[in-house]
């Protein structure tokens, strides 16, 4: 395994851009380079070579890593040992390293069952905007010691500074996963994911791709034999295979040309007309779509819905990526950012145009 | 001597000026300034803190927590929020010329949608109020926290609290999906959605154990879930501690999550048995509750492996409960713990430290150590699943130096937390109670970027002033000692 501390010459590299006043574009594996604002920098921070696991002891279900680790490697590890991430984490790429998927904060298939990738996160040592190493958080479960300003660096998309570290709870394999399938109306897959929520089922995953309704099972055998009885449907062979291309957006639906928006939208919102195709994921909560479409008129259909829309791929970058922030919120956001990197000297422009 | 280390600037209106400032946004019998009506409000759960508020508002509507929230950023008046009071770390303890300003009266449940499970609510619901509420859908509110009858949830999200069966379904912060605050100047500001992630940086999750610094919470909307079909829980006595501690380790590292898994020293078993006959096994140095729950064909199975590996860990009594009123019997023994050790002396006062789970053993034998040294006896009942101890230290405060002396062996228990590289607490926040323990757990730039996080919110410092996070001064005046990445400032200490 490769284990370098390159901590040192960051927080150097860093002081010296403090004094020089001029911003960095932090870079992992640059897997999700597609994904949010493009940074305006011309420097690179490149964090690959501050790699290795720090920590890791099965029992304690915690993982420490620099964030240089490649996401696979830290996969393998805990694979090992019969455990996971328990976000099923895209990696959007074969290098895609752990501080890049802690930046963009991004939650696959498995989210609305074992939490998002925020709620992982326990600890985080990084950099801030005036070159301080700061260690937030821990590597045990509970830790209400300060404001909880390391779930704050998830999907922060390195806007509040260089991760250097992070802690993760993680959490054992299920002993069996199961797929079942259901061909049907988009009305009727989303009354069904509706329909089904609510009961105690060993459900991990619900998605709909435009014709067919896909749940996953996971938990011990009988759980899961007795779910699909109550189920029905038929059983999906090489499912891990298809959930690993919802997740890794491999799957033909996400290989249009179009630019592609993902709606956040409270799970049982009625169908979201936008553009034809669309995929429903996270048992409706994630809603996939082309559309060509103003962004304007996005932002202002997920908040009508109750939710907030971003654009996830493609298409000429637009004023704002991300849901629009106002007033108040907006207010606190650039607040937050100056109070951990005064001189916006990391990722300036990535996440919103005005930090 | 004041229990807030610092002066705050003095304020422009006196108390009666105050007074009759509010009575422009209020009721009368809603303004509370003598000092009989102040009594019930001098101090939340943790009763060995306390200090006669200076003006009490207790406002009912939304537009009124605004008028004061405006007149006292004018004014510069610093403000301490409080929900129901059982804080157990006196985030909620008042302050001279500070308005404390209740929430109690914001009880109304605004919104219970079964379909997205969700519940939309004012701050002042108590927490088992919805549950109670949802259960009519077959769903509940997993963060159950031991005083649940009580705790509103606005306070159990400005302490991120936890429950016997954090987890398996984690905190406060795990289970709450938006929150509506109002900053100090009075403006209203969302954070969060109905979906299950918000726009931009996450702050929602900054709230949750922001223990009123950021801004007053006035709605909070929570995450419901379908109520499993069949839970379980299965008691096992043990011989030693250590042999209980590492049964814990035994079913995590099976792969098993139980849904609860709590541990209770010999001490706290004979009062819990005295008080309630719960059925524990009396001659137990400990014993360990694990519940299961989920599919009736899921917790059969998992209770067999589970039974299997506390006997190959040793244990000498197993008991599975035959049915709900028996489940429910295990349970009430745990959770009336705190109020059973309260009746074997006169105050005791009780710890929150987080470590992880393999320094178990070694933690508690150095705290029965600690025991023997500070003549205090010490009971423990505690969240094993997830290394949250409890030690409640027994103690008489009208006998002279006994309260110094049990928060000495408080703090002690707290930097061993911190030198396993634990942390001083785990759900019941720092408040006033571990101010101090904070200079030992963070760097002078860390409490510097916190203070900065809390400008952000707050630029003038009028949030519930001298609570949570120390000021650099204070750190450098009392002197406790940074440990950092687990080395320890205190080598008398036993390492392990
Ligand atoms: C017997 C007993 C058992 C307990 N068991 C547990 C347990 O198992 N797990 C656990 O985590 N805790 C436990 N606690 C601690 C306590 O109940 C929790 O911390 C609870 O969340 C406090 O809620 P509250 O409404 O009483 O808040 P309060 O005590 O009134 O206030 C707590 C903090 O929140 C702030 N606050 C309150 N309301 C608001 C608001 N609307 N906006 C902004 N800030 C606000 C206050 O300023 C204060 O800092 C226990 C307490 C007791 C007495």
């Amino acid at each position: 395994m490769n284990q370098t501390d390159h901590s040192r010459d960051w927080q150097q590299q860093i002081q010296e851009h403090h004094a020089k006043k001029s911003p960095l574009m932090i870079i992992g594996g640059n897997s999700k380079a597609f994904y949010g604002r493009r940074a305006d920098a011309t420097q690179v921070l490149q964090t690959r070579a501050h790699c290795g696991v720090i920590e890791y002891e099965p029992a304690e279900l915690v993982i420490t890593a620099r964030a240089g680790t490649p996401l696979r490697e830290i996969e393998t590890t805990l694979a090992q040992h019969q455990q996971m991430l328990g976000f099923e984490p895209p990696h959007f790429g074969e290098h895609a390293t752990l501080g890049g998927c802690i930046a963009a904060g991004l939650s696959g298939p498995r989210r609305p069952y074992s939490g998002s990738l925020r709620d992982h996160v326990l600890g985080v040592t990084v950099i801030n905007g005036r070159a301080e190493q700061l260690h937030f958080g821990g590597k045990v479960m509970k830790n209400v010691a300060g404001y909880d300003l390391a779930r704050l660096y998830a999907g922060s998309l390195g806007t509040l500074g260089v991760i250097l570290d992070v802690s993760l709870k993680v959490l054992p394999l299920p002993e069996t996963e199961l797929t079942l399938r259901f061909e049907m109306h988009v009305e009727q897959a989303l009354a069904k994911m509706q329909q089904i929520a609510p009961q105690p089922l060993p459900l991990s995953a619900a998605c709909y791709d435009g014709a067919e309704l896909s749940l996953r099972l996971s938990g011990t055998p009988q759980g899961v034999q007795h779910a699909r009885s109550l189920l029905g449907g038929e059983s999906v062979p090489k499912a891990d295979h298809f959930w690993r291309q919802v997740r890794e957006q491999t799957h033909p639906f996400f290989q249009h040309p179009q630019p592609l928006w993902r709606i956040a939208v409270p799970p049982a919102t009625s169908m979201i007309t936008l553009g034809d195709a669309q995929w429903i994921d996270w048992g409706g909560a994630q809603r996939w779509m082309y559309s060509e479409t103003s962004s304007e008129a996005i932002f202002s259909l997920a908040q009508q819905h109750g939710g907030h829309a971003s654009l996830f791929r493609g298409g000429e970058q637009p004023r704002d990526v991300f849901q629009p922030l106002h007033g108040k919120l907006k207010e606190l956001h650039v607040n937050t950012k100056l109070a951990f990197d005064p001189l916006c000297l990391f990722n300036p422009g990535r996440m919103y145009s005005y930090y | 001597m004041s229990l807030y280390a610092e002066q705050l600037p003095p304020i422009s209106l006196s108390r009666v000026e105050m007074v009759r400032a509010l009575r422009r946004i209020l009721p009368a019998d809603a303004i509370l300034h003598q000092p009989e009506s102040l009594r019930p409000y001098e101090c939340d759960g943790l009763s060995a803190y306390r200090e006669l508020p200076w003006v009490v508002a207790i406002p009912d509507t939304l537009a009124q927590v605004q008028a004061i929230l405006k007149l006292c950023h004018s004014h510069k008046i610093p403000v301490i929020a409080r929900g129901a009071g059982t804080g157990l770390s006196g985030g909620a303890l008042p302050r001279d010329q500070c308005l404390l300003l209740s929430m109690a009266k914001f009880n109304r449940i605004l919104n219970l949608d079964p379909v997205n499970r969700l519940a939309r609510l004012q701050p002042g619901v108590r927490n088992l109020a919805i549950s109670e509420a949802a259960a009519a859908h077959g769903l509940y509110y997993a963060p159950d926290p031991s005083s649940q009858i009580a705790c509103s949830i606005g306070g159990n999200v400005a302490e991120n609290s936890g429950g016997v069966h954090c987890l398996k379904y984690g905190l406060t912060v795990h289970n709450v999906l938006e929150v509506q605050l109002l900053t100090m100047d009075g403006e209203s500001v969302s954070l969060g959605s109905q979906a299950l992630d918000g726009p931009g940086l996450d702050l929602l999750a900054v709230i949750h154990g922001s223990e009123g610094l950021l801004g007053i919470i006035t709605q909070v909307t929570v995450k419901l879930l379908p109520i499993p079909e069949c839970a379980q829980v299965m008691m096992a006595a043990f011989d030693s501690i250590p042999e209980a501690g590492a049964a814990v380790a035994a079913i995590i590292a099976a792969g098993i999550i139980p849904a609860g898994l709590e541990m209770m020293d010999n001490l706290a078993i004979r009062a819990a048995e005295d008080f309630v006959h719960a059925g524990y096994p009396t001659d137990a140095a400990a014993i360990l509750l694990c519940e299961l729950d989920g599919s009736n064909a899921e917790v059969s199975e998992q209770l067999l492996r589970v039974h299997h590996l506390l006997q190959e860990c040793g244990a000498t009594r197993l008991r599975t409960a035959n049915n709900e009123a028996e489940r429910l019997q295990l349970w009430k023994g745990r959770k009336s713990a705190f109020p059973a050790v309260g009746r074997l002396s006169p105050d005791y006062y009780c710890m929150d430290g987080t470590i992880p789970r393999r320094a178990l053993a070694g933690v508690l034998q150095s705290i029965a150590d600690l025991s023997q040294r500070y003549q205090l006896p010490v009971a423990n009942v505690f969240h094993a699943g997830d290394g949250n101890l409890h030690p409640l230290i027994l103690y008489d405060a009208n006998k002279p130096g006994e309260l110094v002396k049990a928060e000495q062996f408080g703090a002690e228990i707290l930097q061993l937390c911190i030198a396993v590289g634990g942390t001083i607490t785990g759900e019941h926040g720092v408040g006033i109670e571990k101010i101090n323990q904070m200079c030992a757990q963070f760097s002078s730039a860390e409490l510097q970027q916190f203070h900065s996080l809390k400008r952000a919110f707050d630029p003038d410092g009028l949030l519930n002033p001298g609570k949570a996070i120390p000021s650099l001064r204070r750190c450098a005046e009392h002197g406790a000692l940074h440990v950092h990445h687990g080395k320890l400032a205190h080598p008398g200490l036993e390492r392990f």
